[in-house]
């Protein structure tokens, strides 16, 4: 791909950039879980310039998404930002991280994590039902319990497992700062099943988090240089634009097969990952 | 349904509702920013070959918000497209800022304190 020019490369990038986004949001998985693959893989960048591309286009999506969340009310402000002390922490010590990690350590940990991604995006996902549970006294201390709008009204939920969602958190924040995406699903992982979120409370609380992590890793990263223009350029407005579209299509299309299909893309793109990273071609 | 601990105040929705205004125009005008950058940016180098091959840094003031803001003043393309990223990076932290606030009406200490934390890491990120 190095013999095209500027242009040429720009068009190319943002419209790999554009399905990338179009994919993230119609399947919930993000666009950032690829845009790094994408680029280090097929576009031969160096991993740090894709890390910053990724990890700005990921705060796109978190802030554009955001607008429409803001409205319904699942978003928990409460858990979100007690949770996003861990992630903020998490993500400077992972951004300080990248500098220290050889390039091949970070392609295998980028692949293992794009795994349990493609794994969790494969399954469905329950509702707990947490209303008649007794309150956590950690939880009920941090008034973190809250209700969400359904169609039968507002429906409380109770929250768990407080220590333990932090601390996966933090872990999140680190894979955040180091791999530039948003970790969503680890997110997901730590509200949903241990601290028993509703879905939708989850998703949207997630979000709210997803753009606020990026933000705490995104200025390390550009004092380092990673954030290059050039290659930032087309991947923030391409992933942007595509997960606008996306947000759009997202009640008419059939999202479970296709939730499927790039879970499996994303899964072959982590054998790559992680190949290229023992390989120590990347 | 009783217990007070678990009873969380409604947000207040004009603060919701100002929020994703900011949200999703803070987005608008970072695109619009890095577009116009952007196509500085390809009018001046569209013809050369990019070599994003191996990892070079970027010119110092490429690297910070206040080298940024003095480049994009005086149109520097590559300056340009910088400033709309960091508009972009600070619209959570915006998000941030104003949760603070909607806190601070709550009166919830706690969680004033716990957001200023949250602030004060992000600022230190971003302007460090």
């Amino acid at each position: 791909m190095r013999s095209l020019n500027t242009l040429a490369f720009s068009a190319v990038v943002a419209c790999a950039a554009f399905a990338a986004g179009f994919l993230g949001s119609l399947t919930g998985l993000g666009g950032g879980v690829v845009i790094v693959p994408l680029l280090t893989l097929v576009f031969g960048a160096d991993i740090h310039y894709a890390i910053g591309a990724s990890l700005v286009s990921v705060i796109g999506t978190s802030s554009g998404a955001a607008a429409a969340y803001v409205k319904e009310g699942f978003t928990n402000l409460r858990i979100g930002m007690l949770l996003e002390v861990a992630t903020t922490f998490g993500a400077l010590v992972g951004a300080t991280l990248v500098a220290v990690l050889s390039t091949n350590v970070i392609a295998v940990i980028f692949g293992l994590v794009l795994l349990q991604s493609a794994w969790l995006a494969s399954r469905p996902r329950a509702d707990h039902l947490t209303a008649d549970l007794a309150p956590d006294p950690l939880a009920a201390r941090l008034r973190l319990d809250g209700t969400f709008p359904t169609e039968q009204g507002e429906v409380r939920y109770r929250v768990r497992n407080v220590p333990a969602g932090f601390a996966l958190m933090w872990v999140a924040g680190v894979l955040s700062g180091l791999l530039g995406i948003g970790s969503g699903a680890v997110k997901v992982l730590a509200m949903d099943q241990l601290m028993l979120l509703p879905f939708k409370v989850s998703t949207a609380t997630s979000n709210f988090m997803i753009g606020v992590t990026a933000a705490a890793s995104a200025g390390i990263f550009l004092h380092r240089g990673y954030i290059v223009p050039g290659l930032a350029m087309p991947v923030m407005l391409g992933v942007l634009a595509g997960s606008m579209v996306g947000a759009r299509l997202l009640f008419r299309t059939p999202t479970q097969r296709l939730r499927r299909l790039f879970a499996v893309v994303v899964a072959l793109l982590a054998i790559e990952m992680i190949y290229h990273g023992f390989a120590g071609k990347i | 349904m009783t217990d007070r601990d678990a009873s969380m105040p409604a947000p207040d929705p004009r603060l919701q509702h100002f929020v994703g205004n900011l949200l999703r125009y803070g987005v608008l005008l970072a695109a619009a920013v890095v577009l116009s950058g952007g196509m500085l940016y390809l009018a001046h180098h569209g013809g050369t070959v990019p070599d994003y091959r191996r990892f070079e840094g970027q010119p110092a003031y490429l690297r910070s918000v206040i080298g940024i803001a003095g480049g994009a003043l005086k149109l520097d393309e590559r300056a340009v497209v910088q400033l709309g990223l960091v508009l972009l990076i600070a619209t959570p932290i915006a998000r941030v800022a104003l949760s603070a606030v909607a806190f601070a009406f709550e009166r919830d200490r706690t969680y004033v304190l716990i957001t200023l934390l949250v602030l004060a890491l992000l600022l230190w990120s971003l302007l460090g």
